[in-house]
């Protein structure tokens, strides 16, 4: 991945929750408060016009200052949390201009272990997390097995696809939605959804 | 969705540019997103900021002033501030004797003013951090986020603000503060959801002759369902849940919060407190100091909340201390 492959997924992950904003916000009204879409728009909205004013060298860098640009523009949860994953992400890459595949995936595990650390989620609190574990499962296994960027992002993006699905029958135990308790079960957890379309924008923009 | 506004986007800013306008002794920086008393830093005054989302206003920024806080961080409509906002208002009104954040136990709350207080931390600034959590609607606490912080807000802001005032030390203000938390249980009852300006629709959908028992305050559906029953019946409930929570001997004495949540009028708030004064009564409380009204809101949501909060002499007598902001006036 380079510089250019970087802004390219944030632009994309930005495009799609600003189309998704009303979706995440409909998820969230269900078992949140109902602001994720909108928070989220804002806050990758703000990471779009850092990436227009800037030039980077390092690859890494594109990271860190979308993940201190969603820290500062979003609120909530969301925005520390995934503030600290693209941090987190972006400080781990090797320095440089590129980052190969075993970059990445040691990138995006130090990226969910922000997360993990910062929110306390264990997987099937039903939360960001079980859409970004399987995701992070599945593109280690398949740069494990000799696939290429596209392959394993697409892997990647199809485990994020069916962990936040699957959070659909969880009970809460993480967030504003745990206050509902098992009345939060029969409904998609927003963080998931979010977290999926941007791994889902990683395999769209590396698809050949 | 009808609503007095221009732009849902503008909401907050354009809210905040008309506090400023209404209360000259208030600086608000609409850059930065803080409401800071005009005269702070006040050296060698421990200072006080709280902060969250919008829409529950007069909380904070109607807080603030003399007595009470020193600055408040206003978020989007129902969503946290941001480190950099809550950095500059520390950094705005301390006055070298430390600072206390007052947080309301919220996911992105906690998470906000945590990555804050590093941040100041790293500035040279000592920042204690109060963490309200009096909503005793939560049940399985071990299990979900944690009770929520509600109505006990106020009063700690209150009545730590006024230990503040008078020169307490930082330890010793954010001491007061967590006792008056500790000392406090909240129940909260909706008829209505709130809408925000963003989402234009109400939070969630109530049958009309259903109630929401345990709402939040940002329109997070609560513990249950349950029939609309009458208000007396409905704060006999409220109060067992509060009373289970925190045990009242008889003859111990109180401060009572009766809570609009925006929609509510008050002759319904006045209703509610006559059937609260009435089952505190039968069971020997005394209640020392009452405050009825809407304080503590979530935007036009029809519902109340009860707060009960023992007290010591110490804390009526910072209650009674003078306070001077655009929510809260007295003696002053």
């Amino acid at each position: 991945m380079d510089v250019a492959l970087a802004t390219a997924w944030l632009r994309a992950a930005a495009g799609s929750v600003t189309a998704e904003a009303d979706l995440l916000t409909r998820l969230d009204a269900a078992i949140g408060d109902g602001d994720h879409g909108v928070n989220m728009r804002r806050g990758f909205t703000a990471v779009v016009t850092v990436l227009d004013g800037t030039e980077f060298t390092a690859v890494g860098d594109v990271f860190v200052r979308a993940g201190a640009t969603l820290i500062s523009k979003v609120g909530g949860a969301s925005g520390p949390l995934y503030g600290s994953a693209f941090r987190a992400f972006g400080k781990a890459l090797p320095p440089g201009a590129r980052a190969d595949l075993p970059g990445l995936a040691g990138a995006l595990h130090a990226g969910l272990e922000a997360v993990r650390k910062l929110g306390g989620a264990q997987p099937g609190d039903k939360t960001m997390v079980d859409a970004y574990q399987p995701a992070l499962t599945a593109f280690e296994e398949a740069v494990a097995g000799g696939a290429a960027l596209p392959e394993a992002a697409a892997g990647a993006a199809r485990a994020a696809g069916d962990g936040a699905r699957a959070t659909t029958s969880l009970t809460a135990r993480k967030g504003r939605a745990s206050y509902l308790g098992e009345r939060s079960a029969g409904h998609q957890d927003p963080g998931a959804t979010s977290t999926w379309l941007i791994f889902q924008a990683l395999a769209d923009v590396t698809a050949p | 969705m009808k609503k007095f506004i221009n732009d849902p986007a503008d909401v907050v800013t354009e809210a905040l540019a008309g506090l400023a306008a209404a209360h000259p002794d208030l600086r608000v920086d609409t850059a930065e997103q803080y409401v800071a008393r005009a005269d702070a830093p006040r050296p060698g005054k421990v200072a006080l900021v709280s902060g969250g989302g919008s829409g529950h206003e007069p909380l904070h920024g109607g807080f603030v002033g003399a007595g009470m806080l020193d600055a408040a961080c206003p978020g989007e409509v129902f969503t946290s501030p941001v480190p950099d906002q809550i950095l500059a208002a520390t950094k705005a009104v301390d006055g070298g004797a430390g600072v206390v954040h007052v947080v309301k136990n919220y996911t992105g709350d906690v998470m906000n003013f945590q990555l804050a207080a590093e941040l100041a931390a790293d500035e040279g600034i000592a920042v204690e951090t109060v963490l309200v959590d009096d909503d005793v609607a939560v049940e399985n606490s071990t299990w979900t986020a944690g009770r929520r912080g509600t109505g006990a807000t106020l009063l700690v802001e209150k009545i730590a603000g006024a230990l503040a005032e008078e020169g307490g030390k930082l330890g010793e203000v954010a001491a007061i503060g967590r006792e008056v938390n500790a000392a406090s249980a909240s129940f909260a009852y909706a008829l209505t959801a709130g809408t925000t300006p963003a989402a234009g629709r109400p939070g969630f959908e109530l049958p009309d002759d259903e109630i929401e028992a345990g709402v939040g305050i940002h329109g997070e559906p609560g513990r249950r369902r349950e029939r609309l029953r009458p208000a007396r019946e409905l704060v006999r409930s409220a109060l067992d849940v509060i009373l289970e929570a925190q045990p009242l001997d008889r003859g111990e004495r109180v401060i009572v919060l009766v809570n609009g949540l925006g929609g509510t009028p008050l002759i319904e708030l006045y209703l509610i407190y006559g059937e609260v004064a009435t089952v505190l009564a039968e069971r020997g409380v005394e209640i020392s100091r009452r405050l009825v009204g809407n304080y503590v809101t979530s935007l036009d949501m029809a519902g109340m909340s009860i707060t009960v909060t023992r007290v010591t002499d110490e804390m009526i007598r910072l209650w009674d201390a003078p306070v001077r902001t655009p929510g809260l006036r007295w003696g002053a």
